[in-house]
């Protein structure tokens, strides 16, 4: 018996792009005059793609194109999806700051969003006036504050502070009051844009204790990010967003090993045709695998996994020696591994494979580029080489032992679980 | 879709521009206590950091006073009946500021309150009412100085004024006073969404408004064919009705108020009505 909280029924969103203010009057005028004939609108034409890197046809363009999808009570739900995929605007209709063009949202208790903390926060205000004063704008009266303003201020942790105006604060006080105020909203829908991004590891703790509070007592979450990490761990279910469309809805796992499958950019292989350019070696494949050697569909930052090349030897007369390269979204390099045993001596002619083995809890989440270059060491000879062979993205997992406790984000490219001792002295 | 759910009961249904008269009265007073907050936040923000604080509502006033005095009494020489300029101009300028404070501050809400619309759902109509009410506390602080001086002419200079029963009406007039102040701020800010060249027009459109309304002048001193143009501005009657009820000198006539209070009920109505339906649509536009 599941109870859905929000149906979202065709729903689409219009933009216009370029100068608003230029040649309104004449459209507005347009669009009357079409209207008066019981005609269509005119600029709502549906099906230009909303692709910000093509240049479109049209001065209008669709944010948001027939989205359905239903949230059922106690999800949290992820919302997943590149920037510009239409997550924002579909979080402001959903928090009626802006409207739909067409279709609608049927709602079953109240909603609260955590677009951005501290909306309406007043520098000059004290702490505790700021209290009330967000709490009345994020819908809750006077009585209802008061009774929860013990809660809020100790969950906050700012009580010192609360009578200083909110311009004195660190910004760290201040997101902190600021959800704190939020998170004790107590509605029946809650939803979270990337909030996590902000305080400090003991603040994200609480704050990802707080959503979980919420979604055990039966409540919904919509958790939206652009981190797959994030939602991986958190959500139970989420929907994948792009250039306005809903690409997949299903379990928060199913939508991550999607995005990584499916995600533009993103792919897991290569494959090399046999040809003459590769006069003496011929890379033939480049593909990772699990440590079962299946073919793997998400990579996850505790999960050991190999990359296995697969190349063709035409002359004996080279010793190849496979280098495997991890680099960011830029040039940096984050590491290379040399193949240490092949190259020891000449090997026939034939087809070979290498794997080499990335350890679990040894990569940081995020972006890579996985490149391979194939050389004779002595004298120097380079048979082929490519930075962008595989392009993935490695999630997190915020249970990881690499983090501790930790939840925000880790620096540098790798982060190795590595031995420590501890002791007294 | 499954059809079974058909007959759930949904609290909340978002959908694209609703009918224009969907105004939501009963939500709006759901969230009385944000007006209040605001119109707390309104008085403390402005004199947070100043040594004078509340005072500045006295300063302003008088200041203006002051200078209307010099200029349009002892260097224009404009005449002001029989009353003592001082007073005369003291009670216009008190007057007017109410009227000009709900009019001009009500007028930018959707540009200056663009970073909180843009995160956060409330009714919108919440901030130009809290404005409004903002502005009356402030009115009645100011309304005490001029007590205080109306009061010194009265006791010690002994002038010849006459406070009558017609001063009941005071609220009345009062109320008037908001709610046109409301009504074109609000027809204001909403067109203000779209066409911005608007904010430059009222910048001076309010204070050339001024001139067309008798504070530093008595309507009595206009030839009939200027008053009958002045009192096509719905404030004159009103400035006038008071300063009859306070001195005994003015133009009081229940049909000039009536038409001043038709007028201020019909821009209210076109105000919060354009504005309902651009709170829909503004964030994609301003």
């Amino acid at each position: 018996m599941s109870n859905t909280v929000i149906r979202v029924e065709h729903l689409y969103k219009q933009y216009k792009l370029g100068v608003v203010s230029t040649r309104t009057i004449s459209h507005d005028l347009n669009r009357w005059w079409h209207k008066v004939r019981n005609l269509e609108d005119p600029y709502l034409k549906v099906s230009i793609e909303n692709d910000r890197t093509k240049k479109g046809s049209s001065d209008y363009v669709w944010a948001l194109e027939d989205i359905n999808f239903d949230v059922q009570q106690g999800d949290v739900l992820g919302i997943v999806g590149k920037n510009g995929a239409g997550k924002s605007t579909l979080l402001k209709i959903l928090s009626k700051v802006t409207n739909p063009t067409k279709g609608q949202i049927k709602v079953k208790g109240r909603i609260a969003s955590l677009l951005e903390v501290g909306t309406g926060f007043n520098p000059e205000l004290t702490g505790k006036e700021n209290i009330y004063l967000n709490g009345a704008i994020l819908g809750m009266t006077k009585r209802e504050i008061t009774s929860k303003l013990d809660e809020i201020i100790d969950f906050s942790g700012v009580e010192r502070y609360l009578d200083t105006p909110v311009k004195r604060y660190s910004s760290g006080m201040y997101v902190r009051l600021a959800f704190g105020v939020a998170a004790h909203l107590e509605p029946e829908i809650l939803i979270i844009d990337e909030v996590l991004a902000v305080g400090d590891a003991e603040f994200q703790k609480k704050c990802l204790g707080k959503m979980k509070d919420v979604s055990t007592q039966g409540r919904t979450v919509l958790f939206v990010s652009h981190n797959m990490s994030a939602v991986n761990s958190l959500c139970t279910k989420g929907i994948l967003l792009q250039h306005g469309k809903v690409i997949k809805t299903g379990t928060a796992t199913e939508i991550t090993d999607f995005y990584q499958k499916n995600a533009i950019g993103l792919n897991t292989s290569k494959s090399w045709e046999i040809s003459s350019i590769y006069e003496n070696i011929n890379p033939l494949q480049i593909k990772l695998i699990t440590k079962d050697h299946q073919p793997i569909e998400k990579i996850l930052v505790t999960d050991e996994f190999g990359v296995e090349i697969i190349y063709k030897v035409n002359n004996s007369n080279y010793k190849p020696v496979p280098t495997i390269r991890f680099l960011g979204l830029g040039d940096e390099v984050a590491f290379a591994t040399v193949n240490p045993t092949i190259s020891s001596t000449n090997v026939a002619e034939g087809i070979y494979k290498s794997i080499v083995w990335i350890p679990a809890n040894f990569l940081n989440e995020g972006h890579y580029r996985i490149g391979l270059s194939i050389s004779t060491l002595a004298p120097l000879v380079i048979h082929y080489n490519d930075n962008d062979c595989i392009n993935i993205e490695v999630i997190d997992d915020l249970n990881a032992p690499t983090r501790n406790e930790y939840k925000g984000k880790m620096q540098g490219f790798v982060r190795p679980l590595l031995k420590w001792e501890n002791s007294k002295i | 879709m499954n059809i079974e759910h058909t007959d759930e009961q949904w609290t909340e249904i978002i959908r694209p521009k609703s009918s224009l008269f969907d105004i939501k009265l009963k939500e709006l007073w759901s969230y009385r206590d944000l007006v209040l907050l605001f119109v707390k936040r309104d008085f403390v923000k402005d004199y947070k950091q100043t040594i004078l604080g509340p005072l500045w509502f006295f300063i302003q006033p008088l200041i203006q006073t002051l200078t209307f005095f010099f200029i349009f009494s002892k260097v224009a020489k404009i005449g002001t009946g029989k009353l003592p300029p001082i007073l005369f101009y003291l009670s216009g300028i008190t007057i007017w500021t109410y009227f000009a404070d709900c009019f001009n501050k009500t007028s930018t809400i959707f540009i200056s309150n663009a970073a909180v619309f843009g995160k956060v759902y409330f009714p919108r109509l919440v901030t130009p009412i809290s404005i409004v009410i903002s502005s009356m506390v402030k009115f009645g602080i100011q309304l005490l100085l001029f007590i205080l001086i109306y009061t010194y002419y009265l006791v010690f200079e002994k002038v010849d004024i006459h406070l009558n029963f017609t001063i009941l009406l005071f609220p009345f007039y009062v109320l008037i006073m908001a709610t046109l102040g409301l009504g074109l701020g609000i027809i204001f800010s909403s067109l203000t969404t779209k066409y911005k060249d608007l904010v430059f027009l009222l910048q001076f459109g309010i204070q050339l408004l001024m001139y067309a309304t008798p504070v530093i002048y008595p309507l009595a001193n206009l030839s009939p064919k200027y008053k009958s143009y002045l009192l096509m501005n719905p404030i004159t009657p009103i400035v006038e009705a008071i300063r009859y009820g306070l001195f005994g000198d003015g133009i009081f006539d229940i049909w000039y108020l009536a038409y001043s209070l038709l007028f201020s009920i019909i821009i209210l109505i076109v105000g919060v009505l354009l504005f309902n339906k651009v709170e829909k649509s503004f964030m994609d536009t301003i």
